[in-house]
């Protein structure tokens, strides 16, 4: 049994954590959180240029060809981290999208461009949950029309889009499509809307389409979720840990009291419990696996619960300074939704979840 | 990243897949378990045979090293041997203190003669053995042992009481700690010992379980004589002794824990309803489920990245240390949402509800002591907070203190 990621695999991630620690700084971040900028760009210039944020787009097309088990563990960095780089938008959603689904022609016009960092991706593949009465895309062959919600749709130079049945692939600066940038309650991860009127765009028109794309696409972003899930809930344990034993009260340190003990150690349990969940899922992406769709949502849930708990309770340990804005542990609080419902919420993935336990156990 | 054997494993694998077709009966769902309608006397022979049986063919102790009667093989064969045997129906638990903690605690301290005295016959099945740690007024305070013992020439005088000793009533002999100096701290004045529980002024009386059952029991210890030869360490060095005790739980890695309820609820789930439609239709009903998988495969594979560190000859990760936490909360949420999928009908003895439920009964009625047992939840979490995580140990007002100080 080998059930653990290689000592290379480790020697990449350490290299990743590297760079991300002396550049995505708190000070970096937080140029998104003010509003100063769309995403870091340095953050993401290095992250390319390394060949970490394309570990698993084939080198043909400019990626660095080495395989999803290695994402996952840039991914882990990046939560880590609290990168705020198109990343998940990008990479996990419209990169695989296109590379799993485009046509040679479509792989060759695209692929090249956003590894290379002269094209910001981002990708809109559908989900459970809504609220706002939209206008739904749709696509009739060679236009879309409709309005849709897109991650990084400021920065965006190219959006994959699921409109019914189809996938498409749609240019932000065609003719008919305008954008609006949106108040969100994570700054540094925006969104945009753009409204389509008879927008041209094309159908990726790969092997794998329509449907059946964006459910394989949504399942491999599930497990790249949950690694960036699982950095930032770690990272929000140390730190937590960290200051409880720098903080004293009642002449003590707070990391002595048992009711901090156990809790930190609940964290650590639901973080633990969430990594082995994601380990089957990079598993599952990594071999395409027919337990992808039943490893992906149960490590979507795991890590989805893990992350948000880790981040709400960090604030707690930390007591009043915990609750203000200089302080990271907010950053966290965002990411951690933000990443939570970035292709649906936990609820939608535990839904998905059973229906696949019901069936692998008939 | 894969969960094949090497092929060294995987040839393992197949000789003990032989052996054990060869030997055993196939279970025939995980749910079955060995003879439910056996006495215990008729329970205890069958797992004293199955043990010899697999002595003879020299499974019993595959990881003790040769000298003292075992293969030297890998811990990896030792999970490769569990998971195989999980496979077929025999007798459980029997022999679990004995091989798990007992005679590897012997094997490390005890003389070479006195080794050679009982390892070979343990690892038979001749003897079984049993843990005497727990006392009335010491559970989780281990260090609060107050069964007395006294030297006595070459002899040492025993007299005090232990409580829930798994298997006492039909064990052979125990590990056993007990007080050899009163005017040490608590920890510092114990030592470790071989008891015979046939021995005059040993009384074994089985405790009646929650369960139902009588497994564990409250054993009396009556001027009972121990030859000083059957000390295991030094006098006063019972501590560390009893921590190498549990080191051995350590490595072996899960055991015997259910990692597959969450099929046995599906299956209970299919034959429920809910308003009149199938349960397994229900949002409620599904969800529960969902988190019956998260849990109990979150056990399997956390196991298994302890199998992937045993099998690159590793040690555990520190992950390991939250096993028992995810999987005795785990077995009790689904035991108890499986009985509440049946309403008030969910109350009915599983011989009016049916053979399918009987499993699940079982084990809401064992969940609370899995949680107890072996460190309860709140001493994991302490020692997660402190041996993972780091933080400062539990503030204590008795540890330089000697221990006939001490408040009672
Ligand atoms: C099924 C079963 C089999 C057993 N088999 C054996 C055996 O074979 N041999 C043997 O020696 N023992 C055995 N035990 C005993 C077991 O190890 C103890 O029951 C256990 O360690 C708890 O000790 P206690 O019962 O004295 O509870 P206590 O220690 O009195 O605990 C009472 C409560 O206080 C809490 N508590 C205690 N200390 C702390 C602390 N520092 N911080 C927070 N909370 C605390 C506990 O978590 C618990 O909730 C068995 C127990 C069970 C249930």
């Amino acid at each position: 049994m080998n059930f653990d990621f290689s000592d290379d695999q480790r020697l990449l991630q350490a290299e990743v954590q590297k760079m991300l620690a002396a550049t995505s700084t708190s000070a970096e971040v937080r140029r998104c959180l003010e509003g100063e900028a769309l995403y870091s760009q340095v953050t993401w210039r290095e992250l390319l240029g390394m060949g970490a944020a394309t570990a698993a787009l084939p080198a043909e097309y400019g990626g660095a060809g080495l395989g999803y088990l290695e994402l996952c563990l840039v991914a882990e960095e990046a939560g880590r981290h609290l990168a705020a780089v198109p990343l998940a938008s990008g990479i996990y959603l419209a990169a695989e999208a296109l590379s799993l689904g485009g046509s040679e022609a479509q792989k060759q016009a695209w692929l090249p461009r956003i590894t290379a960092g002269d094209c910001i991706a981002t990708a809109a593949l559908g989900g459970a949950e809504g609220y706002l009465a939209g206008d739904a895309p749709r696509f009739d062959g060679t236009a879309l029309s409709g309005s849709v919600l897109l991650p990084d749709g400021g920065a965006a130079d190219v959006a994959v889009i699921q409109a019914g049945d189809d996938v498409v692939l749609l240019e932000l600066s065609a003719a008919g499509v305008t954008r609006e940038p949106l108040v969100s309650l994570d700054p540094t991860r925006p969104y945009a809307r753009i409204r389509c009127d008879a927008a041209p765009a094309q159908a990726l028109s790969g092997a794998l389409a329509g449907k059946a794309l964006a459910a394989r696409v949504r399942n491999g972003a599930a497990v790249l979720l949950a690694f960036e899930q699982l950095g930032g809930a770690a990272r929000s344990l140390d730190t937590a840990r960290e200051y409880s034993l720098e903080r004293k009260a009642f002449g003590r340190q707070v990391g002595s009291f048992q009711a901090l003990k156990h809790k930190m150690a609940d964290i650590y349990t639901g973080n633990e419990l969430a990594r082995a969940h994601a380990f089957y899922g990079a598993w599952a992406l990594s071999t395409d696996a027919p337990e992808l769709p039943l490893a992906a949502a149960a490590a979507r849930v795991s890590a989805t619960r893990a992350y948000t708990v880790a981040a709400e309770e960090s604030i707690e340990i930390h007591g009043g300074i915990g609750f203000t804005w200089e302080m990271d542990c907010h950053l966290h609080y965002r990411r951690a939704r933000y990443l939570g419902q970035l292709i649906g919420s936990e609820h939608a993935w535990r839904a998905q979840l059973a229906d696949a336990v019901i069936t692998e156990a008939a | 990243m894969d969960f094949k054997d090497t092929a060294e494993e995987a040839a393992f694998r197949a000789e003990v897949r032989a052996w054990l077709e060869a030997n055993a009966t196939p279970r025939q769902s995980a749910e079955e378990t060995f003879g439910p309608d056996l006495t215990e006397d008729e329970r205890v022979a069958a797992a004293k045979d199955w043990q010899r049986k697999k002595a003879e063919a020299g499974y019993a102790a595959l990881t003790w090293p040769k000298e003292m009667g075992g293969r030297g093989a890998p811990p990896i064969q030792q999970v490769i041997y569990g998971q195989e045997e999980a496979r077929f129906l025999v007798p459980a638990r029997v022999f679990e203190n004995s091989l798990g903690q007992c005679l590897p605690t012997v094997g490390a301290w005890a003389s070479p003669e006195l080794a050679a005295q009982y390892l070979p016959r343990g690892i038979r099945g001749d003897d079984i053995w049993c843990q005497l740690f727990s006392e009335p007024a010491a559970g989780s305070d281990t260090g609060n042992i107050r069964t007395r013992a006294e030297r006595n020439g070459d002899e040492w005088v025993i007299n005090g009481q232990k409580v829930w000793t798994s298997g006492a009533h039909f064990c052979d002999y125990g590990i056993l700690l007990a007080r050899s100096d009163w005017d040490q701290p608590k920890q510092k004045g114990l030592t470790m010992f071989i008891l015979d529980l046939k021995a005059d002024g040993v009384d074994a009386r089985p405790i009646h379980q929650m369960s139902g059952e009588r497994e564990f029991c409250e054993v009396f210890l009556n001027d009972v004589r121990i030859p000083d030869t059957h000390r295991l360490g030094e006098v006063n060095q019972g501590w560390t002794v009893m921590l190498s005790t549990l080191m051995h739980e350590r490595m072996s890695i899960g055991g015997v824990l259910p990692t597959t309820l969450h099929e046995t609820l599906v299956k209970l789930a299919r034959n429920a309803t809910w308003n009149g439609a199938p349960a397994l239709d229900n949002d409620v009903v599904k969800a529960r489920i969902a988190d019956a998988y998260l849990s109990q495969k979150g056990v399997d594979l956390i196991i298994s990245r302890g199998i992937t560190a045993l099998s690159k000859g590793q040690e555990p990760g520190p992950e390991m240390s939250i096993l028992k936490l995810v999987a005795a909360r785990g077995i009790l949420d689904i035991a108890s949402f499986a009985m509440e999928l049946a309403g008030p009908e969910g109350m009915l003895g599983h011989e009016v509800l049916g053979d399918e439920y009987a499993f699940m009964q079982m084990m809401w009625l064992t969940a609370p002591g899995i949680r107890i047992a072996g460190g309860t939840e709140e001493i994991m979490r302490n020692t997660v907070a402190e041996y993972v995580l780091g933080l400062p140990r539990e503030a204590r007002t008795d540890k330089h203190v000697p221990f006939r100080e001490l408040e009672r």
